[in-house]
């Protein structure tokens, strides 16, 4: 659609989209300033849900942060777990098990896959469709009930240590992930992409829909599935390789289209190849202890530490600055949500409201982990 | 003289009775079928089977207070609920739903129906404007537009089946199409010539589109979207003005349901000859309901432009050409 050719700024209004809208997910809110159902202008509005988690790290000794890691990113707890995990490691020089890494591994891509799924119910329900939350909703609670007999939490999960994780998996729980993985790649085509992947209505309004360039998502630092889906091969798994993922031959699922349908493909695709990393660290997973031995209190040597993993969302940034004390001097988050947003209200501008929404869900915002 | 004023009174009654069951159970009817598509059971507390469920809505939304916000526009504010409800009520009395089961025969009562559906869009509008909310506001707009784009398509095609009938009658229509499915007005074969059979399959196809766009049915709910507009028009209403929002969708649609089953398939005709009566007539519109709901649960909704291109490009243009076609052939067969 087409952008109407003159707008006189007096005859536009402002919109306030959120703090509590249903298609925000959260608090985020965009003050819109519309010309009847086009965007004029759009400007998110941060600070509703702002908790001082980094200077909560500051405050406590290293072991304290840990739960604190789950609350912002809540979707993919366990990669922030993971994050915060590698820079305090890499401070401290610890040594992690083999088996431990293979089921971080294991566990942090069953929890991406929770996270896509919920994205996919989500987005659907942004635009219209009530029924695939309910089917999405029925899968993501079969990895949650594996995952809670593991971590003990089946959200906010606090399941690594330093130097590995807290508790061993069992056979019980290798059987179960093999069974959902047979389950869930039966569902895939039938349920997930004939029904809704191939919908026309579907296809109309994401084919061509919230354009977002390859020179705009390096600008605003896009990472993640945006990032893929605007045509950029980066994927810190594979690029920055950390833990045991240089060990599994997957694909980074790449799309040049830069629309929303790209976005929504690059998220289908990522599920397969996290069901294809599991069930080969399944196969692999080496005997040995699960945790290293790591001292009560760390007191990493003075420094400047960087760690980043692949969250659902994109690439996640720990600084951890020490000065040999038992707490960080400071932790500073890169989080992808946050840059990935930055770019809505460039692109969002001169698009419909429905459209605008529509790219706004194939962001995949998670506010927590926006404001911290 | 005594049988002719009893019965309207009676007729009134009893329809009034059928549309307010309608209207509450297929609230019901409707949420228990989205628990099936969705693989739950839907409500289940209230009463066998959660059949209670609509009753006590009811008196929840009835026990509620009535709420006015400040800036708005009063008057209108708290008749656009009304309008949404009455002429829905309205059409109901002239609906013939077998031979001579009529509350009302008017001459005219195809021109009637479409003059209250119209009377309730109105409602949408109304109610968006008064609300002094910009999302209300928005819906309102939408509403407008949808319904404008949307009446022109259906009425030609009402037009092509009024020039096959030669009536406007409705009980004359459906009385027209009985003996059989193949007297259907949605497949003409021996009633009318064979390539009339050809073109009215589309035009049912039309007016069905048509139909659930003018209720405001997903997937063309633009003016509810709950996930763009908040429910749009219905944001500030509480109580029983949201009640009666609701119950006038679900009127509107039985009502729909009523006239595509009178003008298409029938009316109260028992296919393949079956003696017909009043259960045919409910047998059809509650599949169509069926279809309606189904619909809603299984498709994401669409985007008000390309709803208005639809009508536009598509609908408004076949509808005509069934027109001249149809035309055409009565001219020449």
């Amino acid at each position: 659609m087409s952008v109407p050719v003159q707008c006189r700024h007096d005859e536009t209004f402002v919109l306030n989209l959120g703090p509590q809208h249903p298609a925000t997910h959260g608090v985020l809110r965009v003050k819109l300033t519309m010309d009847g159902e086009y965007i004029v202008k759009a400007e998110p509005v941060l600070g509703y849900i702002h908790r001082m988690h980094e200077k909560m790290a500051e405050d406590g000794n290293f072991a304290q942060f840990m739960p604190n890691t789950a609350r912002m990113d809540y979707l993919h707890a366990l990669a922030y777990n993971h994050g915060y995990c590698l820079a305090v490691e890499r401070a401290a020089g610890i040594e992690v098990p083999e088996r431990a890494e293979y089921i971080r591994v294991i566990t942090v891509e069953m929890n991406r896959l929770t996270s896509h799924l919920l994205w996919w119910a989500a987005f659907l329900l942004d635009l219209g469709g009530f029924s695939p939350l309910l089917y999405a909703f029925d899968d993501r609670e079969q990895i949650l009930d594996l995952l809670e007999r593991i971590t003990g939490s089946r959200l906010t999960y606090c399941y690594f240590r330093f130097g590995g994780v807290y508790n061993d998996i069992d056979d019980e729980f290798i059987a179960g992930t093999y069974a959902f993985i047979k389950r869930l790649r039966s569902r895939l085509p039938r349920l997930y992409h004939d029904l809704v992947t191939g919908n026309i209505i579907l296809i109309k309004r994401l084919k061509g829909i919230g354009m977002l360039s390859k020179e705009q998502a390096r600008r605003y630092g896009c990472t993640g599935p945006v990032a893929r889906g605007s045509g950029i091969n980066y994927d810190v798994r594979k690029n920055e390789p950390y833990s045991v993922y240089p060990e599994f031959d997957f694909d980074v699922p790449v799309y040049n289209e830069c629309d929303s349908m790209a976005r929504y493909m690059v998220r289908m695709d990522e599920i397969e190849q996290s069901m294809r990393i599991i069930e080969q660290a399944l196969d692999k997973l080496p005997d040995g202890p699960v945790r290293a031995k790591v001292p009560k209190i760390l007191k990493p040597a003075a420094g400047d530490y960087w760690a980043s993993v692949e969250t659902a969302r994109g690439n996640l940034g720990h600084r951890l600055v020490c000065d040999g004390k038992k707490n960080p001097y400071k932790l500073k988050l890169r989080s992808p949500t946050f840059s990935n947003l930055s770019c809505f209200g460039e692109v969002a501008e001169g698009m419909l409201l429905a459209d605008a929404l529509a790219f706004m869900g194939s962001l995949d915002l998670v506010i927590p982990e926006i404001d911290r | 003289m005594d049988t002719n004023i009893w019965r309207p009174i009676l007729y009134l009654i009893g329809f009034m009775a059928f549309a307010g069951i309608n209207a509450a159970y297929l609230g019901w009817c409707e949420r228990k079928g989205a628990g099936r598509i969705q693989r739950r059971t839907g409500p289940m507390e209230v009463g066998f089977q959660g059949l209670l469920q609509p009753l006590a809505d009811g008196l929840k939304l009835m026990s509620k207070q009535l709420l006015v916000p400040d800036g708005v526009d009063s008057i209108l504010f708290r008749v656009a609920p009304i309008l949404a409800m009455i002429p829905a009520l309205t059409s109901m009395a002239v609906i013939p739903f077998a031979g001579n089961v009529q509350a009302r025969a008017v001459e005219l009562s195809v021109l009637l129906i479409f003059a209250l559906a119209s009377i309730g869009m109105m409602a949408v509008l109304l109610g968006g404007w008064a609300s002094g909310n910009k999302y209300s506001l928005i819906s309102a707009a939408r509403s407008v537009s949808q319904n404008l784009a949307y009446e022109i398509p259906m009425l030609v095609t009402v037009i092509t089946i009024v020039m096959l009938t030669g009536s406007m009658n409705l009980e004359e229509i459906a009385a027209a199409q009985q003996g059989g499915f193949w007297n259907w007005n949605i497949f003409p074969v021996a009633s009318h010539s064979l390539a009339q059979a050809i073109i009215m399959p589309v035009s049912f196809i039309i007016f069905f589109i048509c139909s659930v766009a003018e209720t405001n049915r997903a997937p063309f709910d633009m003016a509810e979207a709950e996930s763009e507009l908040i429910a749009g028009h219905m944001t500030e209403y509480g109580s029983m003005g949201f009640g009666l929002f609701m119950m006038g969708e679900y009127l509107n649609m039985v009502v729909g349901a009523c006239l595509i089953t009178i003008l298409f398939l029938g009316g109260w005709d028992g296919p393949l000859g079956l003696s017909g009566g009043i259960w045919w007539f409910l047998v059809k519109i509650y599949l169509l309901l069926f279809t309606v709901i189904w619909v809603r649960w299984t498709y994401p909704r669409t985007q008000i432009y390309k709803l208005l291109n639809l009508s536009w490009k598509i609908l408004i243009p076949f509808s005509l050409v069934n027109l001249l076609l149809t035309a055409a052939f009565i001219k020449v067969f």
